[in-house]
């Protein structure tokens, strides 16, 4: 029967049904990626970022929550230009990070 | 869960409530929904308690549900309310009880906005003066009615004709009780047991020989929300919300709902059947619902009064079933009869949820 | 020297102002209301940042002191003024003249059961920063032992900087001990997910942050920025939580074994009445008043009576020794200027 209206799908992040493997997967060859603290300098300063929705930090924190086409999608606005590496007070290597996680993304292509 | 630990916030949040003499406001939409828990509820006051419990004909809605559907400004849900607190003082009476959650909420919220602006309660004064020459107090207590049911719970109890129990293994039902939202949400010391652990209904349900079931989204709204129904564009939250508390309580198999609200047991009663049309799903054994009933329907099964007489043949999820469980009789051929003896319309069948 | 100084409170404050007194050539008298000296650090396990038994630096500082007078299980019954000094009477009958006095009445833990909303002592799997620390000691707890661990939350800032819970001020200490508790829990439980929930990480502490990256790193703690509104128990007695996800801007929930909550630093409401015997204040955020709180944190406006450690607010264990010397030197100059 069709009333209008439907059940809508919740927007709760149930940590319970996260998946990790990516993220265990981009720690692994990325380890630095687990010392994000999410500070925004690397989206502050990105070149891309206004206009294409690349944000390195929200990347990041989308692989932790499961979002993972959601990153995939952010990453393709990036230019790797290299200006977020020069902020992180963290150290991390986003640069690289970004290609390892391009790396694996095409791993799941082939 | 420790049992102890629910005792001691209970004891926090205790409420000394007048013994007698109430003036009683209804709900605009109870009579319709259940229609006979109000009558209910004055016959328990009245008749079996002793109270006095004085009504008035020239009471109106609170504007509670036009307030909170934003479609009149809270100046005048004041006035209306500061109508009814008018009638109250003409008609010599201190204490307030209210039928409807809404109601309860609308009046504790003015009361203590007036509290904390007193100028405009000049000025509600001035609006009531003006619209109609009434003058009002502010009532010396206000409570909700299932506050008195529950502080007459244990005489009802001592008068109960059947229990919360399976009549054949003797096995505590299990109950889920639901608050209202706006009963203790807004303001934990108008509440019995505040607003993390209200014992209100759970009070009643373990008097009258129930097991309460606390469950995850057991706090969680009813799916009403007001503008969630109202606005049909806004129905799936409502809904939505339903469905989240029926799946968090079903693993533990609930045999019934106790509410205390108007729109609680409205909604979480239909909206069973619209999630089982949508979903194909159903909450109760062999698919039927689970029943949802009003306190004072409750109180009256407990008390031995007809299931037909307490009007449960309007409510979408089945009763007859949690009757045969507790060995309350009932005569299915007067299921749809009315007062005068004669035959009431009878509802058509949904497709999935199982009706009697 | 025959000067009296009356020290009320046997935690680490007091013990270390008494060991600083007693090398200064005084006899002071230290006072504990409890069975036994070193305050809340007693009750801990391991310290931050060096990690050391809690036990060991209480012994260290009860083996400095055993030349003081000292009175375990006793109060101050009342305190009187006079010229020059006090009279101070306590609950053992003992009457003693003294020229200082020094509060070092310490904190108390915000009782968690308070914010009904997390389920302490209602739920069985919620338990307090110090219930863990007292399980890390005597490996004693049954919301732990013989039960699945495989995943934890930690819930920083449980009755501080919460205007409804009366305790506006940052409990300081906090977040540095829920993940020294975080790793700590990894450590046993290699294979649970371990969750902290916070507001702010304020790790302002020497290696704090330290610890921090350690407990990214090595621990895989898994941080969520948002505080927790609502704990509940599912069917098989687990505890679920509800926070946001502040970092994305979403709601969130997880089913856990086990939640810690981080019960804050609170002021000692004994110590308030026991202060008011000299006329010293509270301040606005419940502690005792120092004279002022930049160059004077030690003083107060009554003569003769100071103050050291966190009875003047949250505080940690090296903070705390630092203000029990300046103390013991403040009590020594003024006892020199009434010569």
């Amino acid at each position: 029967m069709d009333f209008g209206f439907s059940i809508s799908p919740s927007s709760t992040i149930n940590l319970d049904k996260v998946d990790f493997t990516l993220y265990d997967r981009l720690c692994e060859i990325e380890p630095d990626a687990k010392k994000c603290m999410a500070c925004g300098s690397c989206s502050a300063t990105c070149t891309a970022g206004p206009w294409t929705g690349m944000s390195v930090r929200k990347v990041i924190l989308g692989i932790q929550r499961g979002k993972e086409s959601e990153a995939e999608k952010m990453l393709k606005g990036c230019m790797l230009c290299g200006k977020c590496t020069m902020v992180c007070p963290r150290g991390i290597n986003t640069r690289h990070l970004i290609l390892s996680l391009c790396r694996i993304y095409g791993e799941g292509e082939r | 869960m420790i049992y102890q630990g629910k005792q001691k916030i209970w004891s926090d949040y205790q409420k000394d409530i007048p013994d007698d003499h109430w003036f009683y406001v209804r709900s605009c939409i109870r009579q319709s929904f259940f229609p006979a828990s109000e009558k209910y509820f004055l016959k328990i006051c009245r008749d079996l308690l002793g109270k006095d419990v004085y009504e008035t004909e020239h009471h109106t809605t609170c504007g509670g549900i036009a307030y909170h559907s934003d479609t009149i400004p809270q100046e005048t849900a004041m006035t209306i309310v500061a109508r009814q607190f008018a009638l109250m003082k003409e008609a010599g009476y201190k204490n307030l009880v209210t039928s409807c959650i809404t109601s309860f909420g609308n009046y504790t919220e003015i009361i203590e906005t007036w509290r904390e602006f007193p100028e405009l309660e000049a000025k509600i004064r001035e609006n009531l003066w003006k619209a109609c020459r009434r003058e009002f107090d502010i009532p010396e207590y206000v409570a909700h009615a299932s506050d008195l049911i529950f502080k007459f719970k244990d005489e009802i109890g001592s008068l109960a004709k059947y229990h919360l129990v399976d009549g054949v293994t003797g096995e505590p039902l299990r109950v889920v009780e639901h608050i209202g939202c706006h009963y203790s949400k807004m303001f934990p010391h108008k509440g019995f047991g505040g607003a993390e652990y209200p014992c209100v209904l759970s009070g009643m349900v373990e008097s009258w020989g129930g097991h309460v079931i606390d469950y995850p989204e057991r706090r969680h709204c009813c799916g009403f929300g007001f503008r969630q129904y109202l606005v049909k564009a806004n129905r799936g939250y409502s809904v939505s919300n339903t469905h989240k508390k029926f799946e968090s309580m079903e693993p533990y198999h609930p045999d019934m709902i106790i509410t205390n609200c108007p729109g609680c047991p409205y909604f979480l009663d239909r909206w069973q059947y619209v999630i089982s049309e949508m979903e194909g799903k159903t909450y109760g054994q062999n698919g039927y619902g689970i029943p949802v009933f009003t306190y004072e329907e409750v109180a009256g099964l407990v008390l031995g009064f007809d299931p037909w007489d307490l009007g449960l043949q309007i409510h979408q999820v089945a009763v007859e079933p949690l009757l045969e469980k507790i060995g309350i009789p009932y005569d299915p051929k007067k299921k749809y009869l009315g007062l005068d003896g004669k035959e009431i319309m009878k509802p058509g069948l949904p497709t999935v949820l199982k009706c009697c | 020297m025959k000067d009296n100084i009356v020290i009320i409170g046997g935690g680490i404050a007091g013990m270390e102002a008494a060991h600083q007194l007693l090398l200064l050539g005084y006899k002071p008298i230290l006072v504990e209301k409890s069975d036994h000296l070193g305050g809340h650090v007693a009750d801990w396990h391991k310290l931050f940042p060096d990690m050391s038994p809690a036990k060991d630096a209480v012994r260290d500082l009860e083996e400095k002191i055993k030349e003081a007078n000292i009175f375990l299980e006793t109060e101050v019954s009342f305190i009187n003024r006079l010229k020059n000094g006090y009279n101070v009477m306590f609950t053992n009958g003992v009457n003693v003249i003294c020229k200082a006095i020094l509060l070092a009445t310490g904190f108390n833990l915000f009782e968690a059961s308070r914010k009904e909303e997390y389920g302490y002592g209602i739920y069985n799997q919620v338990m307090t920063n110090s219930d863990l620390e007292r399980w890390f000691n005597t490996g004693d707890d049954k919301r732990i032992n013989g039960k699945e661990i495989k995943k934890v939350g930690f819930v920083h800032c449980v009755g501080s900087r919460d205007v409804k819970a009366g305790n506006p001020q940052c409990s300081k200490v906090c977040c540095i001990t829920a993940i020294k508790q975080a790793m700590e829990v990894k450590e046993f439980f290699p294979d649970a997910e371990v969750y902290c929930f916070y507001m702010d990480l304020r790790l302002f502490g020497k290696k704090y942050e330290d610890f921090y990256i350690k407990a990214q790193m090595e621990s895989g703690v898994h941080f969520i920025r948002g505080r927790v509104s609502e704990v509940s128990e599912n069917i098989e007695g687990k505890v679920i939580v509800k926070t946001e996800d502040t970092l994305s801007g979403k709601p969130a929930k997880v089913t856990l074994d086990l939640l810690v909550l981080m019960s804050g630093i609170v002021c000692n409401k004994q110590a308030v009445d026991t202060a008011s015997l000299v006329q010293v204040k509270t301040d606005s955020d419940g502690f005792l008043k120092s004279k002022d709180n930049i160059l004077n944190i030690i003083e107060t406006d009554s003569k003769g009576v100071f103050l050291a450690g966190t009875a003047t607010g949250p505080k940690t264990v090296p903070e705390t020794v630092a203000e029990a010397r300046a103390a013991a030197l403040a009590i020594h100059n003024y006892l020199v200027t009434l010569k």
